[in-house]
Order: C-alpha cells, then structure tokens, then sequence
C-alpha cells in the first residue's frame, strides 16, 4: 500500500454545505445506507419489542396493557418507524441477494431497484400502518 | 496480484451465514405476516394460542438464533467501520454480544415460559 499513487495527495471537497446540498448519493447510495441505519435502529429496538412481546403474552392484563400502550401516538409513532426500518431493510435485503448473484448489476438496472426498494418499503408501511390501525 | 490470505476465513463464512440468516428470517416474515393479517384478529386467547404451538415456538427460536446471527455481523460491520480506537471496538463488540445473548435469552424464556 506504500506506492506512490496513494500517497499523492488529493483536493478534499467536504464542507458542510457541499456535504448537504452539492455531493449528491446515487439512489442505490441510499438503499445502501438506509439498510445500514434500519439494521441499526432494529438491532437497538430489540429490546423494546421483546418487551412488548413478553408482556403481550404473560396474561390477559398484560395483553391489555400492551394494547393500550400501543395506542399511544408516540408509541404508535415509533412502531412506525419500526415497522419502516422492517420492510425497508427486508426490501433491500432481498435486492442485495440478488446482486450477489450478479442479477441487476448494472447502472440502469441498479438505479431501477434501487428506487423500487425505497418505494416498496414506505409502501409497505402505509399498508401494515393501515392494517394495524 | 498476489494476496496475502489472513485469518481464520471468518470473512467467507459469516458473509453466507448472513445471507442464510436472512433468507430463513424473510420465510419467517412472510409466515407471520399472513397470520396477522388474514389469520384471525388478534385476541389475547389467540396471541397466547398462536405461540402455544410447536411450530411456531421452533419457528421463533430459529427466527430468533437467525437474527442473532445476523444481527452480529451487522453490527460487527458497523462498529468495524465507525469506532478506530481498537479499545473501545473491542469494547464494545462484547457489549453488543452480551446484548445479542440476552436478546436469545429472554425469546426462549417468552416462548417457554
């Protein structure tokens, strides 16, 4: 790694404003980060789900008392986004395997999966959001 | 280009593991997808009685060792990427560990209690 070309050094373009509104992700860029930032938020809700889950199940009361929690629009909220994280992250899950298997590998191709990963996903949470109430 | 090939080959086997985790967890998605939303609505006796069954109990418990598994190299991955400091990824790989076990811990306590 000691050649020269990555010693050269290079022009850095990384201002706050360039970073907001001048350095565009390509759409696949975001699939790609937002299966990261999903993956991490349903890594950390865990225990707030099984939390849920174990009261939900313990009794009647328990069941109940989930039931009334869940009703609760910042508890209804974040179940959304939950649910969000879910569907996006099972979306692009899915379009990952098949790039492992070198389907859809090339730019158009790519960008076109891209956008139906996120569209799929939000579509996906207005129906369970629907559903669920 | 010669590579130098390092390690106990970790790389390859929890690449595939996490793409094997995932496929059985989108089965186990879809499943319980149907149940909820064209089983029957959702009471207290049904809840208790859809994760009264075998089935579902073993499917859970496989859902739940899938998403540890995953779950771990995910965020292994992340913490790789983000923390520098060897101290503190160290750190705080075994605290993500101790999470990802308790999270097992506590599923199989909640399905077998």
């Amino acid at each position: 790694m000691s050649s020269a070309a990555a010693k050269k050094t290079r022009p850095k373009y990384l201002s706050l404003t360039a970073l907001l509104f001048e350095i565009r992700l390509p759409l696949p860029g975001w699939v790609s980060i937002l299966h990261r930032a999903s993956g991490a938020l349903l890594f950390l809700a865990g225990v707030w789900v099984l939390f849920i889950l174990d009261r939900s199940l313990a009794s009647q009361d328990g069941f109940e008392l989930a039931k009334h929690y869940l009703k609760l629009p910042l508890v209804k909220l974040s179940l959304l986004v939950l649910v969000w994280a879910y569907c996006h992250h099972f979306c692009a899950g899915i379009r990952y395997l098949f790039l492992d298997l070198d389907k859809g590998v090339d730019l158009k191709t790519a960008r076109l999966t891209g956008g139906v990963v996120i569209a799929a996903g939000l579509a996906l949470t207005a129906y369970f959001g629907a559903m669920l109430w | 280009m010669s590579r130098v090939v390092v390690g106990a080959h970790y790389g390859l086997r929890d690449w595939l593991a996490q793409r094997i985790t995932a496929a059985i967890m989108a089965v186990y998605s879809v499943i319980v997808a149907v149940v909820l939303l064209f089983g029957q609505p959702i009471s207290y006796p049904v809840w208790r009685d859809l994760f009264a069954q075998g089935w579902m109990r073993v499917a859970t418990l496989l859902f739940a060792a899938s998403l540890a598994w995953h779950a771990w190299v995910g965020v292994r991955d992340i913490l790789m990427d983000y923390v520098k400091h060897d101290g503190l990824r160290l750190a705080s790989q075994v605290v993500v560990l101790l999470v990802i076990a308790g999270y097992v811990g506590w599923t199989i306590e909640i399905l077998w209690r």
